[in-house]
């Protein structure tokens, strides 16, 4: 991998917040390693970048911050479209506000995460609301989508139907009705990887993620199974990714 | 997908069925003293006044002193059919086209939709969900005298009125296969339930009236828990052109003329529901604070306008359930509604 983080590795650093029970022991030393890595990684865009923070988004995506946040398509890929493999999001055309309110939230501690939050941290709320701006104006297209299956037809049923028995509206009830999400607090799922989405909705379950309007994701990511998770987070995988906001 | 709509096993079911709700009919205490009688009026929350008669509440009730010759259980509640029972035939088709009107109303009935509503925006589940006015409890409560238009409705001109409040539309004639398909849908959900009872989860279950509900409350409790949704003007949101989150009032949403611009039936139907996935976490106090906030803005006119605002209120809005013709926060509504119906074609 061309950031240097091995897919095994990235993926149990992403999901280890929200699985690291589940995995026992069999976690710990690479989690132990996990929250490191920040810091290692700061320090090492420290030497190597220079300050650029008043150069816009594209800088500090593409190599980093005066501060010491890394390069975010270390991680996020050169257009920010994210590594399914390790569950890294895909960033681009995703909608501006909803994306700083995460950095915010990371920083602040409202989402917790071993790799996200130190880089916040060193982000200043402008340079934050600046790699916002930058991501958001990247085209979604390109976003890595996998071949359906039967997990994706009973995922596609919760995200259209909901299981309203269980007090759970349609996904799309909120996120639109091709997943293109609705202004700065309902992101898009078209298209973005199920690894990441699944890690989510299990960091709301657990609480690791409470950064969410008035507990509105968290109460309905409680009613869901560990199976209706999966299942949901292979369906959005495959839609195409759109982009909601853009007025043409 | 499934075969013959009715096989003798679902018929049989549906017989013993049938039986077994008589009994509990006739045992338990439907229409208890004081007790409102099942309003069909209210089946899809249209108005504050009962209808002076009722299809349930059947008479047996009142004359039911003996104990009951069997054990009888609690009413479970109805559960509609599943969609997977819907036939693969003529019927069925029906049937799909009605769920689809239910679920994209605008897409699936151009012509007669006026505004960015949609069925399932105020029956949740496509019509399925109890206490979110279910099309199953609706469709076995007509045919049924409605004070709102003084005479016995059919349960299609009932779907009528829906059109021509609720969707700011204007009504398909009877007989329009958009009629049809949408009596369909309801008969399929409802088909075992009992005729001309008040099944469990009608409606919307109404909330005591409160000492009083107040606008400028409302827009704090709509601040800090619809806003987020419905916008701050309320005025809704779209992702790309399709309308995710309904519009509350202005010129998208529902007329003066709805069951859901009557204060009490829009708390209600908040109570229950709102915020989505959240249904009953408001206090009643803020249900109807918020339902008179929401209730107290423009929208477009009553259909039924009569000449003016005052007369119009006179007619059709003479109950502190409606804020129609009166004025709030300097507002006097009625007087500069949007007009009614689709925008005319350009």
């Amino acid at each position: 991998m061309r950031n240097g983080l091995g897919s095994p590795c990235g993926r149990l650093l992403m999901s280890a917040p929200a699985t690291s029970q589940a995995r026992g022991g069999a976690a710990h030393g690479l989690c132990a390693f996990a929250r490191l890595l920040p810091a290692a990684l700061i320090a090492a865009a420290v030497l190597t970048s220079p300050v650029r923070g008043q150069d816009g988004g594209r800088s500090i995506a593409e190599g980093g911050s005066g501060g010491g946040a890394p390069a975010c398509s270390s991680c996020h890929g050169q257009q920010g479209e994210g590594q399914p493999d390790s569950g890294f999001p895909r960033l681009s055309g995703l909608d501006r506000g909803y994306l700083t309110h995460q950095l915010d939230s990371f920083a602040s501690g409202g989402r917790k995460n071993e790799i996200m939050g130190p880089i916040a941290s060193a982000l200043t709320p402008e340079e934050r609301s600046a790699v916002a701006a930058f991501y958001a104006g990247l085209s979604a297209a390109g976003a890595q989508t996998k071949p359906s299956s039967q997990s994706v037809s009973a995922g596609g049923q919760l995200a259209r139907l909901g299981e309203w028995s269980n007090g759970v509206p349609p996904c799309i009830s909120c996120h639109g009705p091709t997943g293109a999400g609705v202004g700065g607090v309902f992101p898009a799922l078209a298209g973005q990887n199920a690894t990441y989405i699944a890690n989510q909705l299990n960091a709301w379950r657990n609480g690791e993620r409470a950064n969410d309007p008035m507990g509105l994701m968290a109460a309905v990511a409680k009613r869901l199974t560990e199976r209706q998770i999966e299942e949901v987070a292979a369906f959005f995988e495959t839609l195409t990714p759109t982009r909601p906001g853009a007025t043409p | 997908m499934s075969k013959a709509p009715f096989d003798p096993a679902t018929q049989a079911a549906v017989v013993v069925f049938i039986g077994l709700a008589f009994l509990v009919g006739r045992t338990l205490p439907w229409s208890a003293p004081g007790e409102e009688p099942a309003a069909a009026a209210r089946a899809t929350a249209v108005e504050a006044k009962a209808p002076p008669q009722t299809p349930a509440a059947p008479q047996q009730a009142k004359t039911s002193q003996s104990p009951p010759a069997a054990p009888i259980a609690q009413p479970a509640a109805f559960t509609p059919q599943p969609e997977t029972s819907i036939p693969d035939d003529d019927f069925g088709k029906a049937i799909r086209f009605g769920e689809s009107i239910f679920q994209d109303t605008k897409t699936n009935a151009p012509g007669y939709v006026g505004n960015d509503l949609r069925c399932a925006n105020c029956h949740l589940d496509r019509g399925r969900l109890p206490n979110s006015a279910p099309l199953w409890a609706a469709y076995v409560l007509y045919p049924a005298y409605r004070s709102k238009n003084e005479h016995v409705n059919t349960f299609a001109e009932r779907l009528q009125g829906c059109f021509r409040f609720s969707m700011n539309g204007k009504a398909p004639p009877l007989g329009d296969p958009v009629l049809v398909a949408l009596e369909s849908y309801a008969y399929f959900l409802a088909r075992g339930a009992p005729t001309g009872v008040k099944l469990a989860g009608q409606g919307y279950p109404a909330l005591k009236k409160p000492e009083s509900f107040d606008f400028g409350r409302g827009a704090e409790v709509y601040a800090q828990k619809c806003a987020i949704c419905h916008g701050p003007e309320g005025q809704g949101q779209k992702s790309a052109s399709a309308t995710v989150f309904p519009p509350l009032w202005g010129p998208a949403s529902y007329n003066w003329g709805a069951g859901m611009a009557v204060i009490s039936n829009a708390a209600a139907f908040i109570k229950s529901n709102m915020p989505l996935g959240q249904g009953g976490s408001l206090s009643d106090q803020e249900a109807w604070d918020v339902a008179a906030f929401l209730d107290g803005h423009e929208r477009p006119q009553d259909p039924r306008f009569a000449q003016t605002v005052e007369a119009t209120r006179a007619k059709f809005h003479d109950t502190p359930m409606s804020a129609y013709g009166t004025t709030v926060n300097g507002v006097l509504l009625g007087a500069s509604s949007p007009p009614s119906g689709p925008a005319p074609s350009r």
